[in-house]
């Protein structure tokens, strides 16, 4: 189990002092009610299908993932400090796929995405924002517009 | 990663940030952030809850239709706390199978066939398994996991890919296939006794700490650093 304060108190500082590049644009977009929006999940665990291309250590574009081939999902973001019990059994915990299209299949969005999208982790934003640009022009062609940004 | 959330909203489209370190998502200030008080590595709750993962991704959603921002919200839930099943105790036992044979491949090896049978189960219960990173069998990867802990030398499973690759790869795959193969099995074992069993009763919990001594005296950087960062979890170092 590994929280933040179980965590060697040098890791757990690195964490939480980690210097952050200021790339606060001051963007905000508003959008339709949510039971009108079109929603993706974009994750940072370096989830690809079982047979992408690995992503390296410091991968800077992204790999997708179609609802369809949630089963065939494996994670490139290694760490001894990460708990990775909950993802082998169950997906939902990094990556809710499933959770989303339960809640368009109940109105509560209008719909998930058919694709959904994951970033490596522990890599410099500032690096990724030409692919993180791009993608957000691909998902607003996909009239996406509500990405969920999931952590690991 | 927080940060991405930024291009994204310049580019016109609306986020909301899932963050388990709330430090860092006060300082990257994304436009909407949902803090949730769980576990690195389980940003949704608990495997198998699907009514707690439902009702963090609904709170997240729910941050979208906030008037104005940046908005940094807690998700004001404690931990699920997981029940234990005294019935978990690892149905196969990990006593000696080879008459305490010293041997570290040999007894993973046999470690690896009393599980198969359930990390089978599961798989088939599931429908998935997070295995794969290797590009060899399990049986394939541990055994030459324990070659290189033991200082001999086998080809490496991916011999194209760096050492560090295959090392790190091949200790994930070990590792998720006995907690796959371990939580397939009957009652409900909480993360601490998952944990404890692997690292302290498993010949593989054994083979990574061995693996980890091995790659911190190596020449090479990049095997240094899979030693000390992506092996063994603090709390497991002896």
């Amino acid at each position: 189990m590994a929280r933040l304060e179980d965590l060697h108190p040098d890791l757990a500082g690195f964490l939480r002092e980690h210097e952050c590049p200021d790339i606060d644009t001051g963007a905000w977009r508003a959008g339709p009610p949510l039971a009108q929006r079109r929603v993706a999940l974009v994750s940072s665990a370096g989830l690809r299908r079982r047979d992408d291309r690995p992503f390296g250590e410091s991968s800077v574009d992204y790999r997708v993932i179609p609802f369809e081939k949630r089963n065939e999902v494996v994670q490139d973001h290694l760490s001894a400090s990460h708990d990775r019990t909950g993802f082998h059994q169950d997906l939902n915990v990094v990556f809710p796929l499933e959770r989303l299209a339960e809640l368009a299949e109940a109105g509560e969005i209008a719909s998930a995405a058919d694709y959904h999208y994951s970033f490596m982790g522990a890599t410099d934003p500032v690096r990724m924002e030409a692919a993180a640009r791009q993608l957000a022009a691909t998902l607003r062609a996909d009239g996406v517009d509500a990405a969920v940004f999931c952590p690991v | 990663m927080s940060g991405l959330a930024h291009y994204f909203e310049d580019e016109g489209v609306p986020t909301v940030v899932v963050a388990l370190i709330r430090e860092q998502a006060e300082r990257v200030r994304p436009p909407r952030a949902l803090w949730v008080p769980f576990p690195l590595g389980r940003p949704f709750g608990a495997p198998d809850n699907a009514e707690q993962q439902r009702r963090v991704l609904r709170r997240a959603l729910a941050l979208l239709e906030a008037p104005s921002g940046p908005v940094l919200v807690d998700f004001d839930e404690a931990d699920a706390v997981e029940e234990e099943d005294a019935a978990w105790a690892c149905p196969v036992s990990f006593a000696a199978p080879n008459g305490g044979s010293d041997d570290l491949g040999r007894r993973v090896a046999d470690e690896v066939t009393m599980l198969r049978p359930w990390h089978d189960l599961g798989v088939e219960r599931r429908g998935r398994t997070t295995l794969g990173l290797a590009k060899t069998s399990i049986e394939e990867a541990a055994a030459w996991l324990a070659a290189f802990a033991e200082g001999s030398t086998l080809p490496a499973p991916a011999p194209e890919e760096s050492m560090a690759d295959n090392l790190r790869w091949s200790a994930e795959d070990l590792k998720a296939f006995y907690y796959e193969a371990a939580t397939a099995q009957p009652g409900l074992a909480s993360e601490n006794r998952l944990e404890s069993w692997f690292w302290e009763e498993s010949t593989a919990g054994e083979l990574l700490k061995a693996l980890r001594a091995r790659c911190l005296a190596d020449g090479d950087d990049t095997v240094r650093e899979v030693g000390e960062f992506m092996l063994v979890p603090e709390a497991h170092l002896e």
